[in-house]
């Protein structure tokens, strides 16, 4: 009897999390290797393990039947704010000792929402309101555990969130009257950081080499800056003016620095030759414009200009809305740009891998990347599209057959009473500016802010 | 000699930057033969066929049309589908939504109903072509902004001046005092929520009753041919609602208020349309029973409660279509209200199906507006609001490829598609 009770113990948490799953018959558009009808994909312990007709699985692996349905590699957002408890630490220009990683929620039901239209992995980001904002993380959509640590992505490089124009500006020049009042005070802001960066890395090396006797002042805003210039972390900058672009491209340069991701990016398709020749990536909205001045000039073809000219292009949701359809958002640069399928899908799962620096790992169904898989009754790319499962790691976290007492965790479903929020619906939740209401609310201000932030999206 | 040639050049290079400084290029007049096309009448099914277009509307539709003069468009394997009406936007209200200078929808004051938007619209705003070249032909642009923002405008997009663009239907908006949230920085405890929306329900009835007394006082003066000596422009906006010729338009969205605006309508004995609707799904069968119709959107939105089903907001429409109540689908948008057929194409994945939600952006919205004899259908007589396209109206990939607003043929440009031509291949480029 007790050999019984000891081998249930054993087994229980074994069978519970499975990472073992065999997804038969479907047609799976692998992003990388072209479109294979009738295959099966088998994955074991959380990675894909073999991809082929009529596979076989250890015995007690879970079989979903995915016939007449498109299988894709799960979704990835390059830029997000889902799961995170607060996105801006708005009180100086630069910011650099602060992470969002500090701050995970992963009770936050957008993750479950996001899971539902087959997003595996988001881009949790700081907010726009600094020049050099706070450190972000990479997270897997791990929905179901309640220690934030669970939800990041092991291996996933060290990210930044840089922001220029109107953002910053409106922040600092208009809200605390301190520079950055102006894009040409944004482009100082950098060259300041970087240069007191490399002053801290000297002095750091000269009491190493015990030319200096006395020890510098630790200073973790500088020991970051310090990590971007010997390339260690990603930049990920919140940009959408042309000329402000070219700025950072070559402030960038005269630092040696060269991994960066322009965020938004609306007239990247401006000086789509300078981004492809700098090596520098982009991660758009698909029609996103006209919210305020410095989007004016955009045009939907965004993405496929980029595209067309060599640049990586991702697109993004920036929003707890658009994180659940982005799989319609790639869609949008068929219509605004003729993108082939491949090119279309690729804006949501390899590219933005690439722009993460976890193409190795995910991105595309291949042999050895993760079991990050979404699960599509049409083509991705059809408007008539319903996403049926998503699984993270060979876990299902979303199953349309099982969603009446689904997965989410925080709330009850069948709870009687809770709040209707009345602006709650429009995508602007949970954007860039985020948390700046009170900070930005003032006079004229105010009431303008109160009525974006019941209307609008304010990114 | 020579100076004369330099003027010529100068001349034709000043034409030229006049015709490209231009928005888009003009649109076309004159008698169109639309052949062979796949016809999506919505009122009397879908056949392939021909259409004619003249005079501005739709001269003739059937199997076969043969007139002597007409430009002949070869819509062979092509679908053709009635112009789009999106039921409520702000677009040509609003050019840049974060500069309030551009801001035209909320004018000051919580009781402004004479404020009308159709004086507002710009018929220049950049966002028009940009939408129009979407299929969307017509669009009820509304103020926003407090209980009585103004008065809303029904409008054709494409015109010059508010006659060219008016689509002959306005309304009086009202938003019904609210119970939700107003977002998550609300920290109102729920005492305080009721008891502001009870402050704010007794502020309507006021008016109302105040309305009510107004057209009295209005029709009596009438029959006895006195002129009244008041100015009242706030009560005389609200005329056509007291004495039962128009229906108020009622914003609405959580269920309990949809509840009470039912109540509300019911005793008040108004002609109403209850717009938002975000939680009918919760109450189809009573908007059903009364007969409320309804303009719900953006259906691309989250659920308004955080336990909510995360598609509650994609099968609303085809929960109250379902139960009986007549939907029609807006964006509540400005410059995306080009995403309307994407908005419409989730409403029929989750379940309201094509042909319906087709109705809920082409004949149900314009029956709303009574205008359901001029547009939203391809039937003879109609208006000429039309669009021709390489496939289904919702699919994401489908292109336009023709597009007539009242008969006239719209180029289908766009700041979009303009920076599109002038950046995709840019010169000189770096190499």
């Amino acid at each position: 009897m007790l050999k019984y009770i000891l081998l249930i113990i054993i087994l229980l948490p074994k069978d519970l999390l499975s990472q073992n799953i065999l997804v038969k018959n479907g047609t799976l558009l692998t992003v990388t290797n072209g479109v294979k009808e009738n295959t099966d994909i088998l994955i074991i312990n959380g990675k894909i393990a073999k991809i082929d007709k009529n596979l076989t699985a250890p015995e007690g692996t879970r079989i979903v039947d995915a016939n007449n349905q498109y299988v894709m590699p799960g979704i990835i957002d390059a830029h997000s704010h889902i799961a995170l408890d607060v996105i801006n630490e708005a009180t100086s220009p630069v910011t650099a000792e602060v992470n969002v990683g500090d701050v995970l929620d992963p009770l936050d039901v957008a993750i479950y929402r996001a899971l539902a239209g087959g997003v595996t992995i988001s881009h949790a980001m700081h907010g726009s309101a600094n020049a050099i904002g706070g450190q972000c993380e990479t997270i897997k959509h791990r929905f179901g555990t309640t220690n934030p640590d669970d939800l990041r992505m092991q291996g996933a490089p060290r990210t930044i969130k840089f922001a220029l124009g109107e953002n910053p500006i409106r922040t600092h020049g208009e809200g605390s009257k301190i520079s950055p009042n102006t894009r040409m005070g944004v482009e100082q802001i950098f060259r300041n950081a970087f240069s007191q960066a490399k002053l801290y890395m000297k002095e750091w090396d000269d009491y190493k080499k015990g030319i200096t006797k006395t020890s510098p002042v630790y200073s973790l805003r500088n020991e970051t800056i310090a990590d971007i210039l010997k390339g260690d972390i990603i930049i990920h900058c919140h940009s959408y003016r042309a000329d402000e672009i070219l700025m950072l491209m070559r402030v960038l340069k005269d630092f040696g620095i060269n991994k960066i991701c322009f965020q938004h990016v609306n007239e990247g398709f401006k000086v789509a030759p300078e981004l492809a020749a700098f090596g520098a990536s982009a991660s758009v909205f698909a029609d996103w414009w006209a919210y305020k001045f410095e989007v004016y000039y955009s045009t939907a073809y965004n993405a496929a200009i980029l595209t067309r000219n060599g640049v990586v292009t991702s697109i993004n949701s920036d929003s707890e809305e658009l994180i659940r359809h982005l799989y319609h958002e790639a869609a949008k640069t068929q219509r605004y740009g003729s993108l082939t399928d491949d090119e279309a899908l690729a804006l949501i799962t390899i590219n933005p891998a690439k722009q993460l620096g976890i193409d190795t790992k995910v991105g595309s169904i291949e042999v050895g990347k993760d079991g990050d898989i979404a699960i599509f009754s049409q083509h991705p790319l059809s408007i008539y599209t319903i996403p049926q499962m998503t699984i993270v790691d060979g876990i299902v976290k979303f199953d349309i057959k099982n969603d009446e007492a689904d997965m989410r965790i925080d709330i009850n479903p069948n709870e009687t009473y809770s709040s209707f929020y009345e602006n709650q619906r429009h995508h602007e939740s949970q954007g860039c500016m985020h948390g700046l209401e009170e900070l930005l609310m003032e006079d004229s201000y105010a009431k303008f802010m109160r009525y974006k932030y019941s209307k609008n999206h304010s990114h | 000699m020579h100076f004369l040639k330099i003027y010529i050049l100068l001349f034709c290079t000043l034409l030229l930057f006049n015709i490209n400084a231009q928005q888009v290029k003009k649109a076309e007049s004159g008698t169109f033969l639309l052949k062979n096309g796949n016809l999506h009448t919505v009122t009397s099914g879908t056949f392939v066929g021909d259409l004619l277009i003249k005079d501005g509307v739709i001269a003739d539709i059937g199997k076969s049309i043969s007139v002597s003069e007409a430009k002949i468009i070869d819509c062979s394997g092509k679908q053709i589908y009635p112009g789009l009406i999106d039921g409520g936007c702000r677009l040509g209200l609003v050019e840049i939504d974060a500069i309030s200078l551009t801001n035209d929808f909320n004018e000051l004051g919580d009781f402004v109903p004479h404020m009308k938007a159709l004086t507002a619209v710009n018929p220049n705003a950049v966002a028009i072509p940009v939408t129009r070249v979407n299929g969307i032909t017509t669009v009820f642009a509304k103020p926003d902004g407090g209980t009585f923002p103004g008065t809303g405008a029904l409008i054709h997009l494409f015109g010059y001046n508010p006659d060219q663009m008016s689509a002959g239907s306005e309304r009086v908006v009202m938003r019904f005092p609210s119970t939700g949230k107003r977002g998550r920085w609300d920290r109102r405890s729920d005492d305080d929520i009721k008891k502001d929306a009870e402050k704010a329900i007794k502020k309507i009835n006021d008016i109302w009753d105040t309305a009510n007394n107004y057209m009295k006082m209005d029709s009596a003066a009438r029959s006895e041919n006195i002129t009244l000596s008041t100015n009242n422009p706030q009560m005389l906006a609200l005329l056509p609602i007291v004495s039962g010729k128009e229906p108020i338009f009622i914003e609405v969205n959580s269920k309990k208020d949809i509840e009470s605006a039912i109540e509300w309508i019911t005793e008040k004995k108004y002609k109403a349309v209850f717009t938002g609707v975000a939680e009918g799904w919760r109450v189809a069968d009573k908007l059903a029973k009364n007969g409320i119709p309804v303009i719900t959107g953006p259906i691309l939105s989250v659920p308004g409660r955080d336990n909510d089903s995360y598609d509650s907001s994609y099968t609303n429409p085809s929960i109250m279509m379902k139960a009986g109540v007549k939907v029609a689908i807006r964006t509540d948008n400005a410059e995306n209200v080009r995403n309307l057929p994407f908005n419409a194409g989730f409403a029929a994945a989750y379940e309201m199906g094509k042909e319906e939600a087709l109705r809920a952006v082409t004949i149900n919205t314009a029956e709303i507006f009574d205008v359901g004899d001029k547009i939203g259908s391809l039937d003879k007589g109609k208006i000429a609001n039309l669009f021709i396209c390489d496939g289904d109206a919702f699919e994401t990939k489908t292109k336009i490829e023709h597009l007539f607003i009242k008969g006239w043929k719209i180029p289908l440009e766009s700041r979009h598609t303009l920076l599109y031509d002038e950046f995709l291949d840019r010169t000189p480029g770096l190499k």
